[in-house]
């Protein structure tokens, strides 16, 4: 545990370093910026307070329809793109309060849904808007006691939505890890839980096979993408 | 049958116990791997019934380097020379999205003539991959020419790769701003030389294999792969393009300098491992009119990379970035807590994906077109297994 201590002291000590440069470039950021060494310098929460800061950054990339030749954007303003916006409107109209949007940003939007939601928001985003699975990945935040879990879909069978990748994230508790499986959804998660599973220990209710996967067949360690596992010698 | 039956009775007086047959003893399990030289570092165990396989179990694990562990130890900037290790072969595609992912964090640009070098280096490598795919498919459809052309072949790419980075394999080329180093002199017109005389070679490869009857009949028709399994089961690149599906992501999320590129998305709909064989030779086809737009319009001079602060780092956040590799869509996941070092990296690879369609596809194959359907998934072991 005192690793981990040192861990979350460098990244405040470097945090400061960062909201310094920030004053020189822009003035603005400062003020949401949160103080060191309260919950709000998680990195995960800070994204969702201020959702201003990540957009500032000047940023090359393509927007527009697939295939039509676009410019280099320059994401200096915060306001999203219409498209994206759309369907995020349409997911928050279906469900209001039970999605909780994150971010809209060009050919990117993010999601945030309690556990016992996401199948609901999984098939509608299926069935209504045409999303099909791509990825899934889990994060461990020792410091909120959670593991986030989060599903990227892309779309083969939508031509405007080929380039968008949606996620849904989702939280658990690091003690007892258990979400609820999406395989009845999107087939192709089957093997990314079961990853997700020997990775940081999430067991997914309702998966065929929660069997280890990648590691050895006499791994008898905690899951290695926890943040407490270590590597040895480092 | 009474004498059966007054033997099993004498049997069980004596103390034995009588095992009848069952469905599982007329079945015989088969571990396919690792030590198969078919199947690359990987395994898969299979239950054949006589000649047909009847379940299929992928096991893969043997090449797990805890890739994305490793990256939590690393700055930005250290991580690169690792992370081409999963795939070698294609080491310029790997990197590539890794570093569009951390300019989105960061906040660095690429200078217009590192995007064009970039993107050529790109798509050498996938020639590279390519070709060393096909030497492989050949040989395991006991066609050794087809080992030996793409082999010697694919020299050339790699010499040029050599020119362009200094390594022959593993060059540690893309770096989140641009590239490493300029291009050398005289490398435009080399290239060019290069890519038509290999473009003249890939209408022999059509003629000896692809037009081949014997190859024709080995692969047309056998394991199919609907587009809407194809779909259900989220397999990517020619595995996909093979089902029907145009999807690529060079034309659906183009990247640096794609959009100015003009190529068609090549796909065919017969979704049988024939299909699957020859999307990626049209890849090839199609990457040497990409090489040769690329430059053509590449800047005649300027800056090639961004100049980057010690450790580059980003506001807290998150970015998800994809580019198309040999083996299909290649994306990273990567968040930042605001440190120089990620705080979480997930390579989402098209290996991984294609997995899924393995046991799809075995269940209900004759073993002997086993090799025909698990070479034509364009799949890496040690990519799936990172």
């Amino acid at each position: 545990m005192s690793s981990e201590a040192n861990h979350s002291n460098n990244s405040n000590n470097n945090f400061v370093i960062i909201s310094n440069e920030f004053n020189k470039n822009n003035p603005e950021i400062t003020t949401t910026l949160a103080p060191p060494n309260s919950r709000h310098d998680h990195p995960l929460v800070s994204t969702f307070s201020s959702s201003s800061r990540l957009a500032s950054p000047p940023l090359t990339k393509t927007v527009g329809s697939p295939g039509s030749p676009s410019t280099p954007l320059r994401r200096k303003e915060p306001e999203p793109p219409a498209f994206e916006k759309g369907i995020a409107s349409e997911i928050s109209a279906n469900f209001g309060q039970m999605v909780q949007i994150i971010f809209i940003k060009p050919l990117r939007i993010k999601l945030a849904v309690e556990p016992p939601n996401i199948v609901k928001v999984a098939t509608f985003l299926r069935d209504n808007l045409g999303y099909d699975h791509e990825s899934v990945a889990g994060t461990d935040y020792p410091k909120d006691d959670q593991i986030e879990v989060i599903y990227h879909l892309g779309s083969y069978s939508r031509e405007d939505l080929a380039g968008q990748v949606l996620s849904i994230a989702t939280r658990t508790n690091r003690d007892d890890a258990r979400l609820p499986t999406l395989i009845n959804v999107y087939k192709s998660v089957e093997y990314h839980e079961r990853e997700t599973f020997e990775m940081l220990g999430v067991y997914f209710e309702g998966h065929p096979r929660n069997e280890r996967f990648l590691l050895p067949e006499d791994w008898a360690d905690i899951p290695p993408l926890r943040k407490e596992f270590r590597i040895k010698g480092r | 049958m009474a004498d059966l039956e007054d033997r099993i009775n004498e049997s069980q007086k004596m103390g034995m116990q009588i095992i009848k047959e069952s469905e599982d003893d007329r079945l015989m399990t088969l571990s396919v791997g690792p030590q198969h030289p078919g199947s690359g570092h990987f395994r898969f165990v299979v239950k054949l019934d006589g000649d047909y396989i009847v379940h299929c179990d992928p096991d893969p694990g043997y090449v797990h380097r805890g890739e994305e562990k490793m990256t939590e130890y690393r700055n930005f900037i250290q991580n690169i020379p690792h992370l081409e290790r999963p795939v070698i072969h294609d080491s310029t595609n790997i990197t590539y999205s890794y570093s569009l992912a951390v300019e989105e964090l960061t906040g660095i640009e690429v200078p217009r003539r590192g995007q064009f070098i970039r993107a050529i280096a790109s798509e050498l490598n996938r020639q590279v991959y390519t070709l060393y795919w096909l030497a492989i498919y050949g040989i395991f459809l006991g066609h050794s020419t087809m080992f030996m052309w793409p082999t010697g072949d694919r020299e050339l790419f790699i010499d040029l790769l050599e020119a362009l980075t200094g390594a022959r394999v593993t060059h540690a080329f893309n770096i989140p701003g641009g590239v490493r180093n300029d291009v050398p002199n005289g490398f435009k017109d080399r290239c060019l030389r290069q890519i038509s005389y290999y473009e003249k070679r890939l209408k022999e490869y059509e003629d000896i294999f692809y037009n081949n009857p014997l190859v024709r009949q080995r692969t047309e028709g056998v394991g199919i792969l609907t587009k809407e399994d194809a779909i259900r089961l989220g397999v990517t690149g020619s595995v996909l393009r093979a089902s029907g599906v145009p999807y690529d992501i060079r034309k659906a999320e183009p990247y640096d300098v794609y959009n100015e590129i003009d190529f068609k998305v090549q796909y065919m709909k017969t979704a049988d491992s024939f299909a699957r064989a020859y999307v990626p030779f049209l890849d090839m086809r199609e990457s040497c009119h990409i090489l040769r737009q690329l430059l053509d319009k590449m800047p005649e001079a300027g800056e090639v990379r961004a100049k980057l602060q010690a450790n580059p780092r980003g506001p807290p956040g998150e970015a998800y970035r994809r580019v198309e590799s040999g083996r299909g869509a290649l994306g990273y996941y990567i968040i930042s807590d605001g440190t120089p070092k990620p705080y979480r990296v997930k390579i989402s690879v098209g290996s991984f994906r294609n997995m899924l369609a393995l046991p799809h596809l075995l269940v209900g194959a004759k073993m002997g077109d086993m090799p025909v359907i698990y070479w034509a998934l364009n799949y890496w072991p040690v990519e799936a297994d990172r």
